[in-house]
């Protein structure tokens, strides 16, 4: 099966030559004119994608009831789309986003191009609600469209956070054309998976899930989505099976998949395709102007470590990641739940949950992104500050924080004090890509040791790392004594032959 | 002239060197592993460990053949007698050149303390690391086996560990012990040439 994944051509030639169809001959003034061209033939296509999270920005967890996705959580990077709709919906599969009169119903709303495009002539910039940029010429673009692509997916996913490479690690442009040693699977000149080789779609709606996350899957091989009845959650196992390690003298590492997740071992860096990651954002240092009202920026090494509407930054580049046990259990901080820092001072904006014990963890890596970020200390709740846009209580129009969060949160339809402070807050993003050659899997050494990657890992007796203080203090101090017996006691002999001698 | 007698023949010189060689390669690689030091890193530790340990393992099936086909195990049968005197020997006796109070013969070419210290080897250190060894071996196994309600890691870890300390204390004490024979080299020469120098009145060479 994965030979037949490999051998296969990355875009399909079509039977359809979409340059032919007169529906598509233009000229289209905007997307939705496009759109309605679509649907004439692919008469479910914005149907389809009105169910889905790309659409919805919407998910119920199913687990704990939290309504989460991206229209309702928050984050410590841009905090959150709320009453920024307008310039947020760039990244959506939509026209017209710019607030809660978005008719979610319409079907020529729908934004085809942003996904099928093969031109790279497409785009929709911040602020625009969705809109694709002026003076792009959309009937050549709908002549072209073809099967998703990392470019398409890309536009958005590695973009996240506000820039490139900016939010997960194991995502930004570098993937778009990668080397083998960056991604082993996506690798353009050999496997060349696009980012639905894995994240199959049926119905327009895309495996995988940020929100309940298939953490420990103990299917072995299986058949790639035919249908909804096979689950699928684009993870590795469903190619390689439960026992991917075939050399002899590797499968022993069989059995460390039971517990150790295959990302784990087989990441061994984030941002390794030269484009560093974002890893800190203290939006309490944010706005500094200089001389001319315009918001201070500073770069060291081409990374934008301040910017005047946003705050400070930190990044990492080929950066191990953090590990902690994970089930795929996850529970965010959302808007309307008193904050509990834990005991280093974090709000866990997202919880992730496991343990050696459970039966379903295995041990993860994770980008940590650590954050500060307004909220409201009389209240103890985060908040949704309006920053983006023209008027006047736009922080990055005014720099008054009450202001645009006394906007952010009335747009929310929260109650807010007035009253505003910063709090440290924390988030965890799975990594999953930038899958390197077996031959950079990281070593045994790297855990096997005292103070290795797995230090923090707790519940699991590790050789090398773990062992009893009272048999080594005991063992070695013996061994010692053993030593300066003989010793002693050999001087003892060499001192009575030369007495014996005088 | 003294009086020579074969005391270790040609396979139990073999078994002993090939088996001291092994049990410190095993000793030195098994102290990385068990994170006390870095040398050959943790994968190449474990490698030649595992190597090394099954060439212990098949020596040991000659060797225990050997043993029991000529006898010789007879050898480790236990005895108090004389352990008196080889203790005197050793805490006094020794340093101001006292005879040595054991004659070594083909039948009983261990002293008594030596019969009680191979015993002891042979008996509970041995097994331990055995047993921990394999349950470590095997350790991908447990669950198939139905091991794993029974044993952990951990312990198993602490007991292979607890027998590695007890093989280094016994190989110091040992090597040290060489040099206490009639002569300083004359239990080292046995073991290499296989005659033991019985002569009382030979002085060091």
């Amino acid at each position: 099966m994965l030979l037949a994944l490999i051998s296969a051509p990355a875009h399909a030639v079509s039977t359809a030559d979409h340059g032919k169809f007169k529906e598509l001959q233009g000229p289209f003034e905007s997307g939705p004119e496009v759109t309605r061209a679509c649907i004439k033939c692919h008469t479910e296509a914005a149907k389809q994608i009105h169910k889905t999270n790309h659409w919805t920005w919407e998910f119920l967890n199913p687990d704990n009831k939290q309504r989460l996705g991206k229209k309702n959580i928050l984050n410590n990077f841009c905090i959150t789309p709320q009453s920024n709709f307008a310039y947020c919906t760039a990244c959506h599969v939509g026209y017209g986003w710019k607030d809660d009169t978005f008719d979610f119903t319409s079907e020529e709303n729908v934004d085809c191009l942003v996904c099928h495009d093969t031109t790279g002539n497409y785009s929709k910039p911040p602020g625009s609600a969705g809109n694709p940029k002026e003076g792009i010429d959309l009937a050549y673009v709908a002549q072209n469209i073809g099967k998703t692509s990392r470019d398409t997916c890309g536009a958005c996913h590695f973009f996240g956070g506000g820039g490139n490479g900016v939010k997960h690690g194991d995502m930004d442009d570098s993937l778009a054309v990668p080397p083998r040693k960056l991604d082993v699977h996506m690798d353009a000149v050999g496997a060349d998976f696009t980012c639905a080789t894995c994240h199959k779609s049926i119905n327009h709606d895309v495996a995988g899930s940020r929100y309940t996350p298939m953490a420990s899957d103990t299917e072995d091989y299986h058949i790639h989505r035919r249908d909804y009845n096979e689950k699928n959650n684009a993870h590795c196992r469903a190619c390689h099976g439960n026992a991917p390690h075939k050399k002899e003298d590797k499968s022993r590492l069989n059995h460390h998949a039971r517990k150790i997740a295959c990302q784990t071992c087989h990441i061994p860096t984030i941002a390794r395709g030269g484009i560093a990651t974002r890893m800190t954002w203290d939006w309490s240092t944010a706005g500094k102007l200089d001389h001319n009202g315009e918001p201070l920026q500073e770069r060291v090494e081409g990374n934008l470590v301040y910017h005047g509407k946003r705050g400070s930054f930190t990044y990492a580049e080929n950066a191990k990641p953090e590990y902690i046990w994970f089930n795929g259990k996850v529970k965010y901080q959302l808007l309307d739940e008193k904050l509990v820092p834990n005991e280093d001072g974090y709000v866990l904006i997202n919880e992730f949950f496991g343990s050696q014990d459970d039966g379903k963890s295995r041990i993860w890596p994770v980008k940590v992104f650590r954050g500060v970020q307004p909220y409201d200390p009389e209240r103890e709740t985060l908040v949704v500050p309006h920053t983006t846009g023209i008027n006047e209580d736009a922080y990055w129009k005014n720099f008054d924080w009450k202001k645009a969060i006394t906007a952010g949160m009335l747009s929310a339809g929260q109650p807010f004090s007035g009253k505003v402070d910063f709090i440290k807050t924390q988030m965890s993003w799975p990594i999953n890509h930038m899958v390197a050659p077996a031959k950079d899997a990281v070593g045994c050494d790297e855990c096997h040791s005292k103070n290795g990657r797995l230090k923090d890992i707790k519940g699991i007796y590790i050789p090398g790392r773990d062992a009893s203080n009272i048999l080594d203090t005991a063992g070695w101090s013996i061994a010692l004594l053993t030593l300066v017996g003989v010793t002693l006691h050999g001087i003892g002999r060499v001192i009575s032959y030369f007495w014996s001698k005088r | 002239m003294s009086t020579k007698v074969m005391i270790f023949k040609r396979f139990e010189r073999f078994w002993h060197w090939s088996q001291a060689a092994l049990i410190i390669v095993l000793l030195m690689s098994g102290f990385e592993i068990h994170g006390s030091y870095k040398l050959l890193g943790f994968e190449n530790a474990v490698t030649l460990h595992r190597a090394v340990a099954w060439s212990l393992v098949t020596l040991w099936v000659f060797a225990i053949f050997w043993h029991f086909i000529t006898g010789e195990w007879k050898q480790y049968i236990p005895t108090l007698q004389k352990v008196d005197a080889m203790v005197r020997y050793y805490l006094l006796g020794i340093f101001i050149r006292a005879p040595h109070p054991f004659r070594p013969t083909v039948l009983k070419k261990h002293n008594p303390l030596q019969r009680l210290a191979y015993l002891f080897l042979w008996v509970v250190i041995s097994p331990l690391i055995w047993i921990t060894g394999w349950a470590y071996l095997f350790y991908a196994k447990w669950q198939v086996w139905g091991l794993d309600q029974y044993l952990t890691l951990e312990e198993v870890a602490f007991f292979h560990a607890l027998g590695a300390f007890m093989m280094l204390v016994f190989l110091i004490a040992h090597l040290y012990l060489i040099t206490t024979g009639r002569t300083v080299m004359s239990h080292m020469k046995a073991m290499i040439t296989g005659w033991e120098d019985i002569d009382p009145g030979a002085k060091e060479s």
